[in-house]
């Protein structure tokens, strides 16, 4: 079984849309969506909600007023600045930014009169579903959350079980964008990271970081460029960049408007017949399906 | 003062084409770019007199001649950073908060902090602009928002600044966000750009920042998001319409404002995002 993940840094290079073409080319794959604060995978795939669970890692401090001293050791102790006070003189009180708290526990073992305890809260939604093309799992974060790296790694573990269960080939991981925890979470051992990149000043400038991740994640991986034709030159210099770091080329995808139409109509690219950006992304499965894994 | 948030949900809806815009035709505005992990607002203007800061975060090192083994730091710490073994203590500096608690709660104070860079802030002169700062995040970082909450730091206690955020509605888009005057929410109105607008929305109400909405690639076939925004009190600051040449000016790295008609357009859009944003 091989995990492929779609990646790109910069947003909306066209992950979703790629992502969801391999989807309906592959014959026997299981779909993950770890982009888990802002999903968009099951507009166009449309699942089927069979199973679904709440993900509470986020621990944030709560304190009990009634055993609180407001002797403030918590609020120094704090490197979050999550408690403040309010209120003065006899009615000071301590408050928690639930939003600022990290829920390290500090001020809960530094508190004298044990008024502080850490409790968990709920951070969001996980869903294992069925689709056209196959089951899908996939979460949407609470707004605002905290740790979506670890729900996308739920969400990755939850894939891989049933792939295993039933026998898939391979588990097809839409990611999020950016470097930081959830991509991290998204890619780490992933036998393959299919990166999509655009071609303009800020394309190129995010590709060449999420290019360095993947060689300090040690992570294989291969090039695609979505509407290419935008700016033939910065393409060339895109492709120019991930071939001096041994990154193959999977391929390029033109500009085509009927790519927003087939979205816009929940259908994937490759049920829009005759297209070019189907045919380009049919080639670019091709070379996804006979890559060498390690 | 006015700090104007520019954010989206979505990614590529826009973001830092509209933040680089209203800050060059706002005439001595401070660009402040929060999206650490790709930084991109600088690319769009000549820059000298660069200077950067090298921000780091406390992580545990363990003296081992103090060190008894006794497996309290792996105890108190909630995020899994440390694993006491028989015969050694291991430390994960990557799942590492920075809480302290470890070198606080060591009853042979044998855990010392030292410094970790996670990234850097870059300050600088940008033509037309008051200055520009954005952050950096190192390669291979996972915390985000402690860097932006750093960046923060250096946005001017007066005058207009513009503040370009990352995508989503994770810890680093609310971050950025939040102390905000106004936050002007680019959109584009395709279900993936519709659906995640209703998201971010939802973050503006859990922070209370008054939100204005600018649709961006107006044409793309999708559902009604006018409508919506009508009928949910939200203002509509301006519209840019879907066309390739905008693509391909931005491709290059070039400000659409550089033309007079985008100029226009821009400066119509920063003075009703002020006229909201002045609102009570």
């Amino acid at each position: 079984m091989k995990e492929i993940v779609v990646l790109s840094g910069k947003g909306g290079t066209g992950k979703t849309v790629l992502l969801a073409s391999f989807a309906s080319l592959a014959r026997n794959a299981v779909i993950a969506d770890c982009d888990v604060d802002a999903p968009n995978l099951h507009l166009v795939l449309a699942p089927e909600v069979k199973e679904s669970g709440r993900f509470s890692s986020q621990k944030v401090a709560v304190i009990d007023g009634r055993n609180c001293n407001s002797c403030m050791e918590c609020v120094s102790a704090c490197r979050f600045d999550a408690l403040t006070t309010i209120g003065n003189g006899s009615l000071k009180k301590v408050a928690v930014d639930t939003d600022a708290c990290e829920g390290c526990g500090v001020c809960m073992r530094v508190c004298p009169s044990k008024a502080i305890r850490l409790a968990e809260q709920d951070n969001g939604e996980w869903f294992v579903s069925r689709t056209r093309f196959g089951p899908m799992v996939h979460a949407l974060l609470a707004p605002g959350g905290e740790n979506s790296g670890k729900l996308v790694a739920l969400v990755r573990q939850k894939a891989k079980v049933i792939a295993n269960q039933s026998g898939a080939e391979m588990v097809l991981v839409d990611g999020p964008p950016g470097l930081s925890c959830p991509a991290i979470s998204a890619a780490a051992g992933a036998d393959l990271l299919v990166l999509v990149a655009e071609p303009t000043a800020s394309g190129l400038s995010d590709f060449r970081r999420i290019a360095d991740l993947c060689a300090h994640m040690k992570a294989k991986s291969a090039l695609v460029v979505n509407r290419w034709d935008i700016n033939p030159r910065v393409t060339e210099e895109i492709e120019r960049a991930a071939s001096m770091r041994g990154i193959p080329r999977f391929g390029r995808v033109p500009y085509d408007e009927r790519v927003p139409l087939s979205m816009a109509a929940a259908r994937t690219v490759t049920e829009e017949d005759g297209c070019p950006a189907n045919v380009a992304i049919v080639n670019i499965w091709e070379k996804v399906t006979s890559y060498k894994y390690m | 003062m006015v700090r104007i948030a520019v954010a989206s949900g979505k990614g590529g809806t826009g973001k830092t084409l509209v933040a680089t815009n209203l800050a060059a035709v706002a005439k001595n505005a401070m660009l402040v770019d929060l999206d650490v992990e790709e930084p991109n607002c600088h690319l769009f203007f000549t820059v000298s007199g660069e200077s950067s800061e090298v921000v780091y975060r406390k992580v545990p090192a363990i003296d081992k001649d103090k060190c008894t083994l006794c497996g309290n730091c792996a105890k108190v710490c909630e995020f899994g950073a440390i694993v006491s073994l028989p015969r050694n203590i291991m430390i994960f500096d990557e799942l590492c908060h920075g809480c302290g608690a470890c070198s606080r709660f060591c009853p042979e104070d044998a855990v010392e902090e030292r410094d970790h860079a996670m990234g850097e802030i870059i300050q600088a002169n940008a033509e037309g602009l008051r200055g520009l700062v954005y952050g950096r995040l190192r390669i291979g970082e996972a915390a985000a928002s402690t860097l932006i909450r750093r960046v923060k730091k250096r946005i001017p206690s007066d005058g207009l600044s513009v503040i370009d955020c990352p995508p989503g509605t994770a810890c680093p888009a609310v971050e950025s966000v939040r102390g905000s005057d106004i936050c002007v929410l680019v959109t584009e109105p395709t279900p993936f750009g519709f659906h995640d607008l209703k998201l971010a929305l939802a973050v503006t109400k859990k922070l209370r920042v008054p939100r204005v909405v600018l649709l961006n690639k107006v044409g793309l076939p999708g559902p009604d998001v006018e409508a919506f925004c009508d009928s949910n009190d939200i203002p509509i600051v301006g519209r840019i319409g879907h066309e390739r040449t905008i693509a391909e000016t931005y491709s290059e790295g070039r400000l659409l404002c550089s033309s007079d008609g985008h100029a226009r357009l821009f400066r119509s859009v920063l003075s009703r995002i002020l006229e909201e944003a002045g609102r009570p």
